[in-house]
């Protein structure tokens, strides 16, 4: 039987590993050297290599961004934290005009090896600054690699595999992500970035999942059975760069498409992925694209609405089921947020925040 | 009292600075530079006279303004000048332009046209610096645009906090693009911030290198020995227009006569007299370095010209 270990686990591993491999390998981040160790996935690495190389940082997260690029360009590998992906904004003169440029304006002569890892809040009302899924909108950026690893064994070897890349990786992780267990080898692996994973194989419909997506996904999948439609679901695991050829291939063998995200549909990756099948696989299509995202506003704090917010397992799966019937069209008309059934989703009865 | 050595090197790097930047200014006309050019003729003992105080491994981070740093730094006027001409033999292969020289294997580590863009980098080259058990001291180089983003005052507080090997230089030529600084700060005196930040802040004369000099080679000396940050103020002032060749007094937000003022301290003419004054470096010194320089200036000229253009398939390289 495989070792099995929490998401956060795994990530914390990931960070000892590379440590213990490469003395250039540093961390830091607000609060990440504090007693909770940013969800427990710093305080192993602070326990076995010290405040030197594990270290909180003061609220700049623009220079601070800035500081990893002149040092990831002097020959470290620095880890940059955020306990949410909100704050990526403040720092987005430094990682879109400098980190994801230096390599290209200085002709390849200058690299910059950074990791930047965020998480995405939901629940607990954490509301419309603590809990936006911002990962398209770095993925429009041609220089970064964004990732958002969903089990915790793509958790440890993706964040190990940025470690040997030679360019900046945004990692956009899930809250809800950090409990949920799964085997994880003990050794150093890595995952290797633009490669999806298979979830399940199916024949009747694409389901095209990213981040905690993929677990509601899973959830809907076992409800399609039961209901005789044979879903195959993908999770993304890398926005950039895209699987093409995985998503493809699988649409040319079912023939529908449905993308299932964390983020708002407006220019976001459901967006692009739609365009792929468009693009390179229209001939393949026997019905339209159906996207399922989060709706077209900031998140709402209250339980009441938050509970409305979410796409939910059922959701996923009625929307799969009109689409493999022909439906879909009538079905999106018919799915208002009213409609949708209030209430916990079901797979996330233990998160009672606060954060 | 400065060396010979010294007084020859602060010479040859201004010099440099100015033969280079004039040249282009001179050639610019032709429209053979497709980049936007925003040149420093006037400031050169900034760069001049902290340059001199570093080793060819200490790390230099630039602005938009960033010909002088690099050419003060020890840049190759070939790269330089097939670099703004667009060619694959430029310091970046034609992909960065006049905004963004580079040259690692002198040190100079880029330049950003984010104003206050590169201060944190520098800053990250700092920790780099102390996090390998290295002694290399980190400069970062701005304007007085500069120290109105949050970049500078972000960095100059976690320089402080943790005594990283910095110094921080604001070249103030009381102008960003054609605004003055008295209708974007508080104050004129940019060293007094220093205070704030708990590290010591100097103001120096941009019209005599030789006291930019002493400030940077205290500053390093600092540095080096783990003692933390330093910021210079160097005040100054643009010869020329924000960004192209010409200059730029009829637009009336400065006078002709004001130019005229700061024209006739130039820096270089100055340090020219004292350092034959001082019998530091004659005049036939002098004379031999300009044509030296006049010499490889042509010679780059002429290698940028003759250059390749990057072949197509180099837009998908170096990311």
């Amino acid at each position: 039987m495989a070792r099995e270990l929490k998401y956060n686990q795994a990530i914390s591993e990931a960070h000892v590993q590379s440590m213990d491999r490469d003395p250039s390998v540093f961390l830091m981040g607000v609060g990440i050297a504090d007693p909770s160790g940013l969800f427990g996935t710093t305080l192993e690495a602070r326990k076995k290599f010290g405040l030197k190389r594990v270290f909180d940082t003061p609220m700049s997260e623009n220079t601070l961004t800035g500081v990893g690029v002149g040092a990831a360009m002097c020959g470290m590998r620095p880890v940059l934290i955020h306990a949410r992906n909100d704050f990526l904004l403040l720092t987005a003169d430094q990682i879109i005009n400098h980190a994801a440029k230096w390599s290209y304006m200085a002709g390849g002569k200058l690299k910059v090896p950074f990791l930047i890892r965020a998480i995405i809040g939901r629940g607990w009302g954490q509301a419309a600054q603590h809990s936006q899924s911002l990962q398209s909108l770095f993925a429009h950026i041609p220089g970064l690699q964004v990732i958002m690893p969903v089990t915790p064994h793509d958790a440890k070897g993706m964040i190990l595999q940025a470690m040997q890349s030679n360019m900046t990786t945004v990692c956009i992780e899930h809250r809800w992500l950090y409990e949920k267990t799964g085997p994880v080898p003990e050794e150093h692996y890595t995952v290797p970035f633009g490669k999806g994973r298979i979830v399940k194989e199916g024949k009747d419909v694409t389901i095209v999942a990213i981040s905690h997506m993929v677990l509601e996904a899973m959830t809907a999948v076992d409800e399609l059975s039961k209901a005789g439609i044979n879903a195959e679901l993908i999770d993304l695991r890398s926005i950039r760069p895209l699987d093409e050829s995985m998503i493809l291939s699988s649409l040319k063998k079912t023939g529908r498409l449905m993308i299932v995200d964390t983020g708002w549909k407006t220019c976001g990756i459901s967006a692009e992925i739609a365009a792929l099948a468009a693009e390179k696989g229209l001939r393949d299509l026997k019905e339209p694209v159906v996207r399922l995202t989060i709706p077209e506003v900031p998140t709402p704090c209250s339980p009441a609405l938050e509970a409305l917010y979410y796409p939910t397992p059922k959701d996923i799966a009625s929307a799969a089921e009109a689409l493999v019937k022909g439906k879909a069209a009538v079905h999106a008309e018919a799915a208002k947020p009213a409609a949708t059934e209030a209430g916990k989703p079901a797979r996330e009865k233990e998160f009672t925040g606060p954060f | 009292m400065l060396s010979h050595d010294t007084a020859k090197n602060l010479y040859t790097a201004m010099l440099r600075c100015r033969l280079f930047e004039e040249k282009v200014a001179e050639l610019y006309p032709q429209k053979e530079m497709k980049c936007p050019t925003h040149l420093s003729t006037g400031q050169e003992a900034a760069a001049s006279g902290v340059c001199a105080a570093l080793r060819k491994d200490d790390m230099v981070f630039s602005t938009h303004r960033c010909h002088s740093h690099i050419v003060a730094k020890g840049g190759d006027f070939k790269a330089l000048m097939a670099e703004l001409y667009g060619k694959a033999t430029g310091c970046s292969k034609g992909k960065g332009g006049s905004m963004h020289f580079v040259e690692p294997e002198i040190g100079m580590m880029g330049s950003s046209a984010i104003v206050g863009g590169t201060v944190p980098l520098a800053v990250g080259s700092a920790l780099a610096s102390v996090l390998q058990s290295k002694d290399k001291v980190s400069v970062a180089f701005f304007g007085d645009g500069g120290l109105e983003q949050g970049t500078f005052h972000e960095s100059m507080s976690f320089a402080s906090l943790k005594k990283l090997p910095i110094l921080f230089i604001a070249e103030n030529n009381d102008m960003a693009t054609c605004t003055h600084l008295d209708v974007r700060q508080p104050y004129h005196e940019l060293y007094r911030h220093a205070e704030g930040y708990d590290m010591p802040g100097v103001r120096t004369d941009g019209t005599k290198v030789e006291t930019v000099y002493a400030a940077a080679a205290k500053a390093v000396e600092r540095a080096r020995k783990g003692q933390g940050p330093s910021f210079i103020e160097v005040v100054c002032y643009r010869w020329k227009e924000h960004v192209g060749p010409n200059t730029d007094y009829h637009l009336g937000h400065r006078t002709k006569e004001e130019l005229e003022m700061w024209m006739a301290k130039d820096p270089i003419k100055l340090f020219g007299e004292l350092a034959d004054k001082e019998k530091l470096l004659s005049v036939k010194e002098q004379d031999q370095i300009r044509s030296t320089i006049e010499k490889q200036i042509e010679e780059a000229v002429a290698f940028a010209k003759s250059s390749p253009f990057p072949e197509p398939a180099a837009m998908f390289e170096d990311m």
